[in-house]
């Protein structure tokens, strides 16, 4: 299949205007002839939902959580980016751009990041008008601050906890107009299939959690904003629930999936403490602005992190970039964090921690200073360590984080199931091989107030839609294939629970598909998700019953379909030869470890086509153009 | 650690409910409290008892997934913490600890230790908003808003709606809940428009809900994950008085 990213004509200051004058529009008073199914209510469904109800279609939004306020997006930390330039500092939509372009190792669409950057600015408005609580300095106007990737200071931010506010603004909104009966709202239904109907998606198929009843739900159209699927490593800082079920049904259905393998490793969380463990956690990256990083120079030196002077420490990030010094691009930190560690320099008990002390600062300015800042960071790495980052450095170590790979689309986010949309983490957009700080928040909230809902009236306003209810043939036949898809789950009747298997992939992925990638652990990786997919249909343990609420149903489902996932993730990275962003296979870095892209062979989306059941999926390849952004190796030195 | 749990187990929201108890061995005291349920959940899968039901999502205490009442204590002992944030190693090697859902008429049992908490987003829809269309708004420095109001409005705003005021109050109230959403908005230069409505339809469907009222046992505030304070409650009295006599 050719892949048309329709992309418009016209310089790209223009296209995004330009596109949204081209557009065929719905009459106001036949909007509310057309419904949308919306799934997720995280920044993008939210914000997509009740923008789409604001504008007159009937919104379905549904979600598994039990209120929209619980989505994953609350728990985003740092920031959201926009080039207001308030800071004075040189910022700018086209900086902005280049930033994002070049952080994410030119592997994402120009155009679609040019109107990324060019909406951005409206969120920030948007959300202030919503009642917002964006910091501000004591003239009461909006603070800034920088964030790695970027030597302005582009980042709004509400204390550590801006994606809990963002989220919180589009949640009102989705209130509203729930409120006024414009949106139905759904909770605890966890979407399992698409249907689609004369090469149309008409609907969903969910499971209620409560009564565990198999549901259909019928639209004009639907949109996919169900978040990422950095969970298929097990441990990640994700939420326990975030999972891939939706996309990956919709990946089965007919849509492809973009550049599954760029997935992005944070540099800074709290390592691992025992196999117990759940999920890791995540300290904002702003904590980079005034931490430094460092390591002892002596390999294995087990002397707490006070009595090393300061002549026995490296500061590798500031040695090997002096430019951007600790406030290099995630991939970046990441690798060389990894790095310093298998060579023998980390900290712990499991040597594989950096330190990030923020003794300078405190120095430099005060403790009540970093409190302001990062109180609530701080409280929470003594909270889970026990130990007083105000006293003692904090250990890092990065963990899978967010996945810049999901459900191809095009410049209409539309995905290639003609009326199926994709928004947020869930599609591969906009930031290429590996996501800048402070602009997933950005994304998602693009996505949903900004773009989606013009390019969805063109759309409806240009489709023929057949009458269909709930008992038409193909949403019983795929009702039917849930009910036993469900039934499967429950009857295989073996020994391990979900959960093991679970672990068991993560552990596949995070040593053979993670950090450093190689063509013999990738290739061992297939075969192994392969076999571990085999004995989970073979040696599944689901307690309980499908016909109320079940933990242990729902992660099998989700379980299932990381086995496949896995895979996919596992064959694009294969296929991809050559380093680039969060993507790093050790058999292409420059002589001092740098990611060595191959832009003659690889300047492409790897759109991956779904070709049956342990079938090997077939790969469509769409061509990146950079007609603005010179492609050069990415430099922080 | 070794513990004995004592778990309210409910089958369904019909189902009277009982105390089961539970032997669990080696754990961990970094351990959350939420991965001592996954390690108890996991052998009771194996041998094919039904695991505990319980919400939890984020597990770093923002989501407000999670609420349970530990030993008589929404989310346990410990201050500004959500259950997900506790770790073993605030009890007592050898402990009996108890476990229970919220209890409050307006969050019924959903099972076992998941409870229904969306009368508080019908609280919101009630009017706990800024009644903002996307597009068509001023630029985000058009109107300054003071360093120590913003301030103020963030400490509001942090709230996560876990519940846990609710299940502390003896009268399970929901006034925290509301004057954290009313408080935030009526501070903010933005929610001037709507600020007397806001105050009367958001308390009008506290009360429909079944929410009882504040008699100032502050437990609320003790019991906060997020602390916030019950001067929010003052501010909400004092925004529906004002909205009712003017």
């Amino acid at each position: 299949m050719k892949l048309d990213s329709k992309i418009p004509e016209g310089l790209i200051e223009k296209k995004w205007s330009n596109h949204r004058f081209q557009m065929k529009l719905v009459n106001p008073a036949n909007k509310r002839k057309y419904s949308v199914i919306v799934v997720g209510t995280g920044l993008a469904g939210a914000s997509a939902a009740a923008t789409l109800a604001e504008l007159g279609y009937r919104v379905i939004s549904m979600c598994y959580h039990e209120s929209p306020r619980r989505a994953h997006s609350i728990a985003a930390q740092g920031g959201i980016n926009a080039p207001k330039n308030y800071a004075n500092d040189g910022d700018s939509i086209w900086r902005l751009f280049y930033d994002t372009v070049k952080g994410g190792d030119y592997r994402a669409r120009e155009a679609n990041v040019y109107r990324l950057a060019e909406v951005s600015n409206n969120i920030i408005d948007q959300c202030v008008a919503q009642g917002v609580p964006f910091a501000r300095d004591y003239a009461g106007y909006l603070d800034n601050r920088s964030f790695g990737g970027a030597q302005v200071s582009r980042t709004f931010y509400a204390r550590g906890q801006t994606g809990q506010q963002l989220l919180l603004g589009a949640y009102s909104a989705l209130c509203r107009q729930i409120d006024a009966g414009t949106v139905k709202f759904y909770p605890r239904r966890e979407m399992l299939d698409v249907v689609v109907l004369d090469n149309q998606a008409r609907g969903v198929i969910v499971r209620n959690l409560v009564t565990g009843e198999v549901e259909s739900y019928v639209a004009d159209a639907v949109v996919l904003a169900t978040g990422g699927y950095a969970n298929a490593f097990y441990l990640s800082t994700n939420a326990k629930a975030s999972n891939c079920t939706a996309i990956w049904r919709a990946y089965k259905r007919g849509a492809f999936f973009g550049n599954p393998c760029f997935t992005q490793i944070h540099p800074t969380c709290i390592p691992q403490g025992g196999e117990y463990q759940s999920k890791l956690t995540l300290m904002s990256e702003s904590l980079r602005n005034d931490g430094r990083i460092w390591v002892p120079k002596m390999k294995g030196d087990t002397r707490r992190p006070d009595e090393i002077p300061e002549s026995e420490r490296d500061y590798y990030l500031e040695r090997l970039y002096p430019s951007f010094g600790n406030l290099v691009p995630r991939d970046v930190a990441s690798r060389r964090a990894k790095e310093i560690c298998d060579k023998g320099f980390g900290v712990g008990t499991t040597g594989l921690a950096v330190y990030l002390d923020f003794s300078d600062a405190i120095r430099r300015n005060s403790k009540e200073w970093i409190e302001e800042k990062y109180g609530n960071l701080f409280d929470m790495y003594h909270e889970i360590t026990s130990v007083d980052p105000y006293k003692t450095p904090m250990r890092i170590y990065p963990a899978v984080h967010y996945t810049m790979g999901g459900l191809w689309v095009d410049y209409n986010l539309m995905s290639t199931i003609p009326g199926l949309y994709v928004i947020g983490e869930a599609n591969f957009s906009d930031h290429g091989a590996n996501r800048l700080g402070a602009s997933a928040l950005m994304q998602g909230l693009a996505d949903g107030y900004f773009i989606l809902p013009y390019t969805i009236g063109d759309y409806l306003a240009t489709s023929k839609f057949k009458p269909v209810n709930t008992d038409h043939s193909a949403f019983l036949e795929v009702h039917r294939n849930i009910s036993e898809h469900v039934k499967n789950l429950m009857s295989v009747n073996g020994k391990r629970t979900a959960e093991e298997f679970h672990r068991s992939l993560g552990k596949i992925m995070w040593d053979m598909v993670g950090m450093g990638r190689n063509k013999t652990g990738l290739k061992k990786a297939i075969g192994m998700i392969s076999d571990l997919r085999d004995e989970f249909w073979k040696d599944l343990k689901v307690a309980g019953t499908e016909n109320d609420l079940n933990n242990e149903l729902e992660k099998a489902g989700r379980v299932a379909d990381f086995l496949e996932l896995g895979e996919l993730i596992a064959r694009d990275a294969l296929h991809r030869e050559e380093s680039c962003g969060g993507h790093f296979r050790e058999e292409y870095q420059t002589s001092e470890g740098e990611a060595l892209r191959n832009d003659g062979k690889f300047a492409y989306v790897a759109a991956w086509e779904y070709a049956g059941y342990n079938k090997s999926p077939k790969l469509n390849k769409e061509p990146l153009k950079f007609e603005y952004v010179k492609l050069t190796q990415r430099s922080y030195k | 650690m070794n513990f004995t749990l004592k778990i309210w187990r409910q089958k369904n929201k019909n189902d009277k409910g009982r105390f089961a108890s539970y032997e669990i061995r080696d754990v961990s005291p970094d351990a959350s409290f939420l991965e001592m349920l996954d390690i108890l959940n996991e052998g009771l899968a194996k041998k094919g008892e039904e695991p505990v039901a319980f919400d939890h999502d984020c597990r770093e205490g923002i989501c407000g997934s999670c609420g349970i009442v530990i030993d008589g204590r929404a989310h346990g002992p410990g201050r500004g913490i959500a259950t997900c944030e506790l770790r073993m190693r605030s009890f007592r090697d050898g402990a009996t600890i108890v476990a229970e859902p919220w209890r409050a008429k307006p969050f019924p049992v959903i099972k076992d230790l998941v409870v229904d908490r969306t009368s508080f987003d019908r609280i919101m829809y009630a009017g706990g908003y800024i009644s903002t269309k996307t597009g068509g708004v001023p630029d985000g420095n058009a109107i300054p808003i003071p360093k120590p109001v913003a301030e103020e409005a963030m400490d509001a705003a942090a709230c996560i709606g876990c519940g846990a005021c609710v299940a502390a109050c003896p009268n399970s109230s929901a006034m925290l809940f509301v004057g954290a959403k009313v408080s935030q908005l009526a501070l903010l230069p933005q929610g001037q428009v709507e600020r007397k409505e806001r105050a009367l339809r958001m308390v009008e469907q506290m009360d429909a809900e079944g929410f009882g009222n504040c008699s100032n046992t502050f437990a609320c505030e003790a019991e906060c994950p997020k602390e916030i304070s019950v001067a929010h409650i003052a501010r909400l009295n004092r925004e529906f008085i004002r909205a009712k006599v003017t």
